[in-house]
């Protein structure tokens, strides 16, 4: 007997809204036009003549049910830990996104005039001083809009730098080394700022290999190099006083990569180690939402002698008031349209003031103190590739489950039937068949024990029924998407025939 | 920390468990002379009401959020249906995460895709990404896919295009071998003026419309022009209400449409985080800047979303990659989704009427004002030029200080010839009040 629901359950397929629209139905009401209406807006020519044709018609409730439907197939911090290395995905407090949207900040035109943004500034200046304070640089723009974009605008402040130190001869020194293990956007953030990149090999303990690192210097040519620390195998690279000291030598700068800052704040400094400029990720470190993908804030950090490249306006203070600093002739130019990602920064210093100094070290001991947890409950049934101590996030390879035919996104994809988000895989790429494993200081004990417990389940599962981890997922509502086939025929929007194209792919 | 679920007594135990005896054994693999040994000197914890009442005093100061407005230049405002805001805070929504694991990110998929298609139906083009920065980085990035899709380098960008994207343009391609031609706008009509510097080594022409004045561009003749030399027609859109009034931009024969998404109900927020729009024909597809999301099937043939064309990014393709972009503004995405979902086809249009209506009616109100004038001649949609008696700063400060009303944007901030002159936004959130209130203030201070 066939069953009649009043209600979908959520788990059930939700369409598309393109498919729920019905002629007719409207989802809004405008207040009525107060002024006198006018015929002749703008000529014909000039007007839309499509009707916005496949833009959906649905009612408020429609748009309500169906976004409170689709974000049940989401897997989210609030709902368990959400272990991506190198991704930061620690709890984004309410706190503060109750701050970001005072009607001040919010509803904040940023080209009002000086006098009447006081408030934004001064919270902007406040930030910039926390983050140098945390980072040991004194030079910062909160300006660039994600981390690659900070990373951009930090590799960019090394070429203005040279080109003004050397001139001409500038032209011959356009090699920026990057280790094996950098984040992709090393590499773009480089070629993008005319820099030809070579690769730094990593030593068989996970460092970075001092005797390439010197041989690639005294082939010449070094603009600087490119380095994150603790280093994408999550651990510190102790000899970051050398390498800094060895590429300045070269006549090169150090930049770090502050995408593992999280393992450092109120330990220590990249500006003490001797880097010439940093970006941070107030979405990573300073738990800004990512909100599925972004908005992130990249934040860009510098020593004195490269800060006055940085991008402009500069916020600075001037008496008892804040002002926009637009007169810095050597500057890069600007890298985004106004401030940057400011309603990012209102988060961002609310979790500073909510931590305050104690609690941004604490934050940062106890995200150690579980990366550490995990790394040395693991380590007897997951090869760990590295002897050393790891900081903030667990490295591990598959090496001792690929012998029965189950590799990392097997893996990955059975922690999803036990309820976990899988660590990030297959990264860094100097670890074959990586697993990352990052839990942050958000994940209690009895969560951490529960995640270690799935993880030796499933190496279990793997050596005793190898085909049953490689078919996972088998909870969720859907299976393995087949990806090959979605990117031979893209079909990349809506329309009426979609399916028929997608299948025939 | 209230943020941190182990007690003392459990990190206790789990540094034993590890082998160590205290915390700061954690970190012994940093050198000592590194390690900073003192206290961060920021400020001492606060708790939840000492934080909100200090951001509220600094909140207060931001007197300009409080007053009537006419300002716009690449940031409106606009009502945003209380349902917008209320969604993107579910948890599922605001506390995820790239959509790496496709099995369980479905939600953010499906809304990324939705994005899509809403963007490339508004703009009028076959494809659309799942969103960039903001408007002047989507510009930026027009500029390289432009040159990699015609291989040329010349970009031919007019100086009515907003000042602060040319900016950005300008410092993303100066390490490139981007060759940036300026072409002035018509003093009487305010368009672009003259396109005589195109040639066959034009990669493309770009455009905004509307201009920063307002002022909407002749797109199908600027497209005739750009094709005619083998050129790609960039057309460049801050107003993104102005879809549900003007012919699309795809439909007039543009090539890549970039924009800023942030008029379909994202706050105004001090110029961020907004959402940058990318939008091109099918066939350049492979030469897109940032992340795509596209149609997949499961072996059961149930139909899914997952992030596709990666071979394209910078995680692939590490310094060879269409750009170095990463992630994208998926939350802001998302309310704009939100937004253009509830507002639908209807509201889409009826929203577009009313800011076309509301600034035609405070145009004619000023410009019968004595000594006021409009001298740019070309259609507008929501902004336009006023050129008054006097410097704009004075005119534009007096009201300030006296009527309690921002009238706009003067334009010598960017356009140093143009003291006079300055730029006016009238929304559907300007009441006839307002309008009306303005336009006596502007009165009085002739």
């Amino acid at each position: 007997m066939s069953i009649k629901k009043v209600t979908q359950h959520p788990t059930q397929n939700e369409a598309l809204i393109f498919e729920r629209s019905q002629t007719g139905r409207v989802g809004y009401r405008l207040p009525k036009l107060d002024v006198p209406e006018t015929n002749n807006i703008l000529p014909a020519d000039l007007r839309r003549d499509d009707d916005l044709t496949g833009v959906p018609e649905v009612s408020e409730v429609d748009v309500v049910r169906h976004f409170t439907r689709i974000s049940t197939w989401n897997y989210s911090i609030d709902l368990g830990m959400y272990p991506l290395g190198s991704c930061t995905m620690k709890y984004n407090s309410r706190l503060n996104e109750k701050v970001a949207r005072i009607g001040g900040f919010a509803g904040l035109h940023p080209l009002a005039p000086e006098e009447e943004t006081q408030g934004a500034l001064e919270l902007i200046y406040h930030l910039q001083n926390d983050l140098c304070e945390i980072t040991g640089l004194p030079g910062i723009s909160l300006q660039p809009a994600a981390g690659a974009q900070g990373e951009m605008t930090g590799v960019m402040l090394i070429r203005a730098f040279l080109d003004q130190r050397d001139g001409e001869a500038s032209k011959d020194r356009r090699v920026m080394l990057i280790p094996e293990s950098a984040h992709g956007t090393n590499p773009a953030s480089a070629a993008m700022s005319g820099f030809t990149v070579k690769t730094i090999r990593a030593t068989a303990d996970g460092l970075t290999d001092m005797e390439h690192l010197r041989e690639l210097c005294n082939e010449g040519g070094v603009a600087g190099v490119m380095f994150t620390n603790p280093n994408t195998c999550g651990i510190f690279e102790r000899n970051i006083q050398e390498i800094c000291n060895t590429i300045h030598a070269a006549g090169g700068l150090v930049y770090m990569d502050g995408a593992n800052m999280n393992a450092l704040v109120g330990v220590a400094r990249p500006g003490d180690m001797g880097v010439d400029v940093i970006h941070l990720n107030l979405h990573k470190t300073f738990s800004t939402p990512h909100g599925g993908g972004g908005p992130g804030c990249g934040p860009c950090l510098c020593s004195a002698e490269l800060a006055p490249f940085l991008p402009t306006p500069r916020i600075e203070k001037n008496g008892d008031s804040y002002k926009l600093n637009y007169d810095y002739p050597h500057s890069i130019g600007r890298v985004k349209a106004f401030f940057g990602n400011f309603g990012m920064m209102v988060r961002a210093l609310s979790y500073i003031y909510t931590h305050g100094a104690e609690g941004l070290k604490e934050a940062t001991e106890a995200a150690v103190l579980n990366a550490r947890y995990v790394s040395h409950e693991l380590k007897d049934t997951y090869d760990k590739p590295f002897e050393s101590d790891c900081m903030h996030e667990a490295i591990f390879s598959h090496k001792n489950q690929s012998k029965k035919g189950v590799v990392t996104l097997d893996i990955a994809k059975r922690l999803i039937d036990y309820g976990f988000h899988p660590p990030t895989v297959y990264f860094p790429l100097v670890v074959e068949g990586a697993m990352l494993i990052e839990p942050t200081e958000s994940v209690g004990r009895a969560d951490l024990d529960a995640f270690i417990e799935a993880m030796k389940d499933i190496d279990q599962e793997a050596q005793e029924n190898p085909q049953l981890v490689i078919d996972a997922p088998h909870t969720t509502r859907i299976g393995r998407l087949d990806e090959a086939t979605a990117a031979r025929k893209p079909v990349l929007r809506w329309r009426l025939d979609m399916e028929a194209t997608a299948k025939s792919a | 920390m209230r943020y941190i679920p182990n007690s003392p007594e459990e990190r206790a135990e789990m540094l034993a468990v590890v082998g160590l005896d205290s915390a700061d054994e954690l970190f012994r693999s940093i050198p000592k002379e590194v390690q900073l040994g003192r206290k961060l000197n920021v400020t001492d914890p606060l708790a939840e009401s000492e934080v909100i009442a200090a951001m509220e005093t600094m909140a207060a100061k931001n007197t300009a959020a409080t007053k009537p407005s006419f300002l716009g230049a690449g940031v409106y405002s606009h009502f945003s249906p209380t349902i917008v805001d209320h969604l993107i805070q579910r948890s599922e929504f605001f506390t995820s995460y790239t959509p790496y694991q496709p099995e369980i990110a479905q939600g953010t998929l499906q809304y990324i895709f939705e994005f899509q298609t809403l963007v490339c139906q508004l703009t009028g083009m076959e494809v659309a990404n799942a969103s960039m920065y903001d408007g002047s980085t989507a510009m930026a990035e027009a500029y390289l896919m432009a040159q990699r899709v015609t291989r040329r380098n010349k970009i031919v960008v007019a100086t009515s295009v907003h000042p602060e994207y040319r900016e950005v343009a300008a410092t993303y391609t100066q390490h490139g071998d981007a060759e940036i031609v300026e072409v002035a706008f018509d003093e009487t009509s305010g368009r672009i003026a003259d396109l005589s510097v195109l040639d066959d080594q034009t990669a493309a022409l770009v455009v905004q419309s509307p201009n920063f004045f307002g002022c909407v561009e002749d797109l199908k003749a600027l497209a005739d022009a750009a094709h005619a030399v083998g050129a790609l027609l960039v057309v460049v859109v801050t107003e993104a209400i102005s879809f549900g009034l003007l012919k699309s931009p795809g439909s007039c024969g543009a090539d890549i449409v970039v924009g800023e998404g942030q008029s379909w109900g994202i706050p105004m927020g001090f110029g961020g985080p907004h959402v940058g729009l990318f939008a091109t024909q099918e066939k350049f597809v492979r030469q897109m800047p940032g992340r795509l999301c596209g149609v997949a099937y499961d072996k059961n043939g149930n139909r899914g979303f997952v992030l596709t064309l990666s071979t394209r990014e910078q995680h692939i393709r590490r310094e060879k990659a269409t750009s170095n972009i990463c992630t994208n503004q998926g939350l802001i995405a998302l309310a704009a989704t939100i937004y253009m979902e509830t507002m639908g086809k209807k509201g889409l249009q009826e929203v577009a009427m009313q800011n076309a209506q509301k600034a035609a009616y405070a145009a004619t109100q000023i410009a019968a004002i004595d000594g006021y004038s409009l001298p740019f001649s070309a259609p507008k949609f929501n902004e336009f030029v006023m050129r008054g008696p006097r410097p704009a700063t004075e005119i534009l400060e007096k009201m300030r200080t006296e009527n309690g009303v921002i009238g706009g944007l003067a334009l010598s901030k960017y356009y140093a010839s143009h003291d006079n002159d300055f730029l006016v936004c009238v929304t559907e959130t300007n009441t006839r009040d307002q309008i009306d209130n303005f336009v006596s203030a502007l009165n009085e201070s002739t």
